[in-house]
């Protein structure tokens, strides 16, 4: 199973063509309570850095980018009725969006998870 | 180039407690320690304990008539140990600043005004009242606001004198061993207390309330969520220099006799528009979904209609709310609008404040 992140603190798991997308506890933690989450309409097309996704904490609105391009194939609706899921399990049931990617080497400007705890860590 | 941010007595407490630090008026102070929504659901069910200590703290003495003349307050009904909220308003009657007046002792008229406009509001009262009147800044001084339903129980176990306030009465005590001025107010719409103590004994008092079991240290984050479901103004935010007492709906802060007398600052402007109902004014809105922010356009029929000057997630109210100023035919609690939040305009609905109940202790 390979799962890559972005500097703006996005993950993606890749499963065969396709990857699934949401935000790493670090940055769960940094934006703090989730309140609302606004999710993309299934079949759009993103590039690698769009704006995919917003969540919305207490304080502030956070865009989530797209980290690939590629077809939004599925959204996870319930985030809508249950927005905390994204500070409770910001890597599993947590997750944002379904990509089908459009081309996987984009996958290889993505930073694996040494790399990604290095820069959080600073 | 910018000036160096400046320090509370309380900074390195809110280091220690594990604060997220950010500049907010000058100063570096705690945006949160636990989090935003667990901080605000603690002060709504016990006690929170809030370092207020950047705001302006000061006191007049001398002609009482120059300082009420830049005011909206009747100072002579200001009596012994009372508190009230008014208005410093320029010549046009737009907002210069909201502040607490009190008279806790023998030492004049105590003043608490907002921390980005202290030195502003601080020139042009000494500047007015120059020959008449004394302004002193209380430099030395930290201040602390303790809230929340627990906040009189905390009290009450080390200063018993102060929980016989009652809301908007200030007084001189001793707390846990130093003199302090403490007032029955404060910012969240909870009963509790502000409390103004030297600035080298604020980290031990601080301290001595976190003790409590009640009491957990609250940031700014939760502040404003709290104030905002109290509907209370935000300086800078929801009132400013370009809007009236009347166009913020913040007439019950001008004194009924000033208001007859015609004499505070801009009083025939303001006057006109409260009679006649100004073009714009302050207003509720809730909303379901994502949460219009400051700034985000009110729109009616495809016509701009008014603007948002607060806004968020309210945790006691359940769901997002704001304040903004909308045309004043647009105004009336009911009336449904949409707000364009990120391009595109969600159904809100304009209503009556505050969010969540208030629960000021009257006695």
């Amino acid at each position: 199973m390979t799962i890559r992140y972005s500097k703006d603190h996005e993950w993606i798991r890749v499963e065969g063509d396709e990857g699934v997308v949401g935000i790493t506890a670090y940055a769960a933690g940094q934006l703090g309570d989730v309140v609302f989450v606004e999710l993309p309409e299934i079949g759009k097309q993103v590039r690698a850095g769009d704006e995919a996704a917003v969540v919305e904490s207490v304080k502030a609105a956070s865009e989530v980018y797209a980290p690939v391009s590629g077809e939004v194939v599925a959204v996870n609706d319930a985030l809508e009725a249950a927005p905390q899921t994204v500070n409770e399990s910001p890597t599993g049931d947590g997750w944002f969006i379904r990509i089908r990617l459009a081309d996987k080497g984009e996958l290889d400007a993505l930073m694996d998870e040494a790399a990604y705890k290095k820069m959080i860590e600073g | 180039m910018t000036d160096a941010l400046h320090r509370t007595p309380l900074y390195d407490l809110h280091v220690a407690l594990g604060a997220r630090i950010v500049p907010f008026a000058g100063y570096e102070m705690p945006l949160q320690y636990e989090g935003i929504m667990a901080e605000h659901n603690h002060v709504r069910d016990q006690a929170g304990l809030f370092d207020v200590s950047h705001m302006g703290q000061a006191r007049y003495e001398g002609d009482e008539a120059a300082l009420e003349a830049l005011i909206t307050a009747d100072l002579p009904a200001l009596g012994a140990g009372e508190q009230k909220y008014s208005l410093l308003l320029n010549e046009r009657g737009g907002i210069m600043d909201d502040l607490m007046l009190s008279r806790p002792d023998d030492g004049g008229i105590f003043l608490v005004v907002n921390a980005a406009c202290k030195a502003a509001d601080f020139a042009h009262i000494a500047a007015k009242t120059k020959g008449r009147g004394t302004l002193t800044p209380v430099a030395d001084c930290a201040l602390l606001a303790l809230q929340g339903p627990a906040a009189k129980d905390v009290m009450a176990s080390l200063c018993p004198d102060a929980v016989k306030l009652t809301f908007m009465q200030a007084g001189a005590f001793t707390l846990a061993g130093t003199a302090a001025l403490i007032s029955r107010s404060g910012y969240t719409g909870e009963d509790g207390f502000e409390i103004s103590i030297p600035a080298a004994e604020a980290a031990r008092i601080a301290r001595t309330l976190l003790d409590h079991p009640a009491v957990k240290p609250i940031g700014l984050g939760a502040r404003d969520s709290l104030r905002l479901e109290a509907g209370l103004c935000l300086y800078g935010h929801d009132m400013d220099e370009t809007r009236t007492p009347a166009e913020a709906a913040l007439m019950w802060a001008v004194a009924k006799s000033r208001r007859e007398r015609a004499d505070f600052p801009g009083a025939a402007i303001v006057l006109k528009q409260a009679a006649e109902g100004p073009k714009q004014k302050r207003v509720g809105f809730r909303m379901a979904g994502a949460p219009a922010r400051e700034g985000a356009e009110i729109v009616k029929n495809g016509e701009t209609i008014g603007v948002v000057t607060s806004g968020g997630f309210g945790p006691t109210a359940g769901g997002p709310v704001g304040m903004a100023y909308v045309n004043a035919e647009h105004a009336a609690a009911g009336t449904p609008v949409e707000i364009m939040v990120r391009d595109r305009p969600r159904p809100a609905e304009v209503v009556k404040m505050p969010f969540a109940q208030h629960h000021y202790f009257r006695g």
